[in-house]
């Protein structure tokens, strides 16, 4: 019998239809995957099963008793628990004291060190190490996500919901992820899982639900989905191309040349050491190597935002590396940055307002100081289409769109820029299938108009199929650089772990 | 030496009282500087109470609840309404002063009221017979023997309990507390309301126990200052005691210095506790304790 049922659920924000009449049905100790394109209403589906929202109509069962879940603690007390898309940790405390916080169970007076030993000791049942007095702040993304994870199972969840736990981890981290997913269900618990990347869900997942804008179109075992182009076009509700046809590249002139560059962190910890590597106009550099190994700063560096403390940065034949980020955007710079929410979107601003960030100074977007609004509407609402950004209008709180939607537009803007050199960090973080096809076409396109591409992910399917050469980074090193025929998965993984 | 200890001590009660009061709140993320009318309206329901009823404890009481009603009207608009905190926090300034100078007209002034019951100090027997700071701690009156032991309750509250975890949690990532049931909005209103007691009996220290009596616009500054020992404190207990202290020598200062007949003009030793708190703030830059939702008020979803 299913242990969760949702029946006839839907959700409306105003006029936006995010849910309708969902069915949804989980059996205890499975690992459930709801799939859909960015928008498609699954963020939403499980933040009303977490009792974040409260649905506009229908019913949820637990074990068949009829739930009404007013907020999150109705939901924690039934054994619900959720690790949100964008993680939900207060930075300045330390660990214990986010699992433990707002909990019932807490004495007025906290006994942190009970806690703290409890939790320990459950962590390492579950073979989730963690130190407990450790803040927030210093820990990885990798070890933030255990940390909610545990945070959740401390709290007795018997329901996990994990929401893109992979969107923003290493390789590495996904399968030790994996793991822990495996562990727990074989201790019973149930797992719903939102991701948009095929390989993981055929990986771990036992059946999956697809959702399409707001509604049910299938529920089936994950063995009978024959490829992702089928589990695609259910998704987006027509075929969906999902092979590129990259052309052979024919470099010009030499675009962006970084020279020896090294740079310090304010700990005195070296981050970058001698990086050297071009790219030509009409071509598409990869960068590639584990997370935080320096990818960060070599944005950062080439985009203004910090200075190294050696080398040089050549754009075209002028040193860019003391200059300021506003005058190097100036030059025809384009960047996609690795966080959007903190970089590359203000929140509270409508989309139609963070489309403009970087140009409204220009013309045709402003004459004599004054803004024609006029223009840039139906300019912005051009990029909307183009982009295929789900929002009811262009006058939209930003924050109010799915996480990929807000990618969406973030890429749409810099590439309309029409850049000599687009930086792009992690561009289709967390864009569906369709979407991360749509993006890395356009990628292709740039460089065949002649843009220069810096492209990092750590995905290396990507930089496989994208870049024309791969800089393979390790420890703020460049440990080589390899032509995209010679690359191979094995090959480029061997280097990224390789000492230097 | 030991009076102008005296006169510290004493000046730093209110602050304290204030500031300690008001750390809460601040922590949770709202900016309360209405702060100042707060204090003064506790000053003026103080000496009305006490003026009434002949007790100084019943007019403080008084005091606490007129500034609980004022601490709910803020509440109600920035929390509730989601207006500008400081946009309300100087409106509840101007009410204050436009309320307390009316009410001292129609009530006190008018009857000729010059001086009501104040706070007795009540020595502690032997402990105030220790030389120097025998006089200085320990023969004070209930507020402020209340005061410094607010210094240690605060602090434990905020380091030690679930409450205080709370409470640090909310001013820095509220979509966190929602996500694991904590109430925002409810934890919000109880801290402005617990800030309004507390600044509605440093008034009454002020009126009633200072002065006996309300002359208007007698904070003169203190609750701002009391809103600056928060910052300069860096969000913590501690921190708030420090500087509470550092503020109240700045003022011993300015009335020993006005009352020794120096060449320089009394204004000016008016301005020394301010500039103090100015230099204070200016040399102190590093907020790393500062809630980073400050002022920002909470939409749920
Ligand atoms: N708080 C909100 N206010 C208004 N509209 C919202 C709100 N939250 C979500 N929406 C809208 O509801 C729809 C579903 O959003 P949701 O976040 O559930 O998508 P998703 O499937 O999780 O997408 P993604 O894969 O991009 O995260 C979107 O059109 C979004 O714009
Ligand atoms: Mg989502």
């Amino acid at each position: 019998m299913a242990i969760l049922e949702m029946k006839h659920v839907s959700k409306y924000f105003g006029k936006v239809a995010a849910n309708v009449d969902v069915n949804l049905s989980v059996e205890q100790g499975e690992v459930h995957a709801l799939l859909g394109e960015n928008g498609a209403g699954k963020s939403t589906l499980m933040n009303i099963l977490y009792g974040l929202y409260e649905q506009s109509s229908g019913h949820i069962y637990l074990n068949g008793e009829r739930l009404k879940l007013r907020n999150p603690k109705d939901a924690i007390n039934k054994g619900i628990g959720m690790v949100h898309q964008h993680f939900m940790l207060v930075p300045t405390l330390t660990v214990i004291e986010n699992v433990v916080l707002g909990m019932d169970s807490n004495h007025a007076i906290l006994d942190l060190k009970k806690s703290a030993e409890e939790f320990a000791e459950m962590a390492k049942n579950y073979d989730m190490p963690i130190d407990p007095w450790a803040k927030v702040s210093s820990l990885s993304v990798g070890q933030q996500q255990r940390a909610e994870i545990l945070k959740a199972l401390y709290r007795k969840a018997s329901i996990l919901i994990l929401d893109e736990p992979t969107a923003v981890l290493t390789p590495q981290e996904a399968t030790a992820l994996f793991d822990v997913i495996r562990r727990l269900t074989a201790e019973k618990l149930t797992i719903i899982l939102i991701s948009h990347k095929m390989n993981e869900i055929m990986a771990v997942c036992n059946r999956c639900t697809v959702l399409r804008q707001g509604r049910v179109v299938a529920t089936m075992p994950v063995s009978e989905i024959q490829d992702a182009s089928q589990l695609a076009e259910l998704m987006v509700g027509q075929q969906v191309k999902l092979t590129m046809d990259k052309k052979p590249s024919t470099p010009g002139p030499c675009v962006l040349k970084v020279q020896n560059i090294s740079y310090k962190d304010k700990h005195k910890v070296s981050r970058l050491n001698k990086v050297s590597f071009q790219i030509h106009a009409g071509e598409i550099v990869g960068i590639c190597g584990v997370d935080g190994n320096g990818q960060s700063e070599l944005v950062r560096c080439i985009t203004g935002l910090i200075h190294p403390s050696e080398g040089q940065i050549l754009l075209g034949a002028e040193d860019i590396s003391k200059e300021h980020t506003s005058e190097i955007l100036k030059k025809g710079v384009s960047h996609i940055p690795e966080d959007r929410h903190k970089m590359g979107m203000i929140m509270d601003m409508s989309i139609n307002e963070n489309l403009i960030l970087m140009s409204f100074h220009q013309k045709p977007f402003s004459k004599n100081k004054l803004l024609n609004w006029k223009w840039i509407r139906s300019h912005n609402e051009d990029i909307v289409e183009t982009y295929n950004v789900k929002t009811p209008d262009i006058y939209e709180r930003a924050g109010n769109l799915s996480g990929g939607n807000q990618q969406k537009f973030v890429v749409g803007r810099e590439l309309d820029r029409k850049p000599a050199l687009l930086v792009a960090m992690h561009p289709a973080r967390g864009l569906d299938i369709g979407a991360t096809k749509f993006i890395q076409q356009r990628l292709l396109e740039e460089s065949e108009r002649g843009a220069a591409v810096l492209l990092v992910s750590t995905e290396l399917d990507e930089i496989m199929e994208l870049s024309d050469r791969i800089v393979v980074m390790n420890s703020g090193n460049v440990v080589g650089i390899v032509n995209q025929a010679e690359a191979t998965r094995e090959r480029l993984g061997l280097m990224m772990a390789s000492e230097v | 030496m030991e009076e102008f200890l005296v006169s510290v001590f004493k000046m730093a009660v209110p602050l304290l009282l204030c500031s300690l009061g008001t750390l809460f709140s601040e922590k949770a993320g709202t900016v309360n500087i209405g702060l100042e009318g707060s204090m003064l309206t506790g000053a003026l329901f103080g000496v009305l109470g006490s003026y009434w009823t002949g007790s100084p404890y019943i007019g403080a009481l008084i005091a606490m609840t007129s500034c609980v009603v004022l601490s709910l009207v803020f509440a109600f608009f920035t929390v509730t309404i989601r207006a500008n905190q400081i946009v309300m926090g100087v409106a509840i300034n101007t009410i204050a002063t436009g309320l307390t100078i009316s009410l001292n007209r129609i009530f006190l002034t008018s009857a000729s009221v010059v001086k009501v019951n104040g706070f007795k100090s009540i020595p502690i027997p032997f402990l105030n017979k220790i030389p120097v700071i025998g006089e200085v701690l320990f023969d004070q009156t209930v507020p402020a023997y209340f005061a410094y032991i607010l210094v240690f309750l605060t602090w434990f509250v905020y380091s030690k309990t679930d409450l205080g975890l709370r409470i640090r949690a909310v001013g820095e990532y509220p979509a966190a507390c929602d996500t694991v049931g904590i109430n925002v909005a409810r934890l919000r209103y109880s801290t402005l309301l617990y800030g309004g007691i507390m600044a509605g009996l440093a008034g009454a220290y002020i009126s009633t126990g200072q002065l006996s009596a309300f002359s208007e616009g007698m904070i003169s500054g203190r609750g701002f200052t009391a809103y600056a020992a928060v910052i300069f404190g860096n969000f913590t207990p501690l921190g708030v005691f420090r500087s509470c202290m550092i503020f109240a020598v700045g003022m011993g200062l300015q009335y020993r210095l006005q009352a020794m007949d120096t060449p320089v003009s009394y204004y000016f030793w008016m301005m020394l506790p301010y500039i103090i708190t100015i230099v204070a703030l200016c040399m102190y830059r590093k907020r790393s304790n500062a809630p980073k939702y400050s002022g920002i008020p909470y939409v749920k979803g």
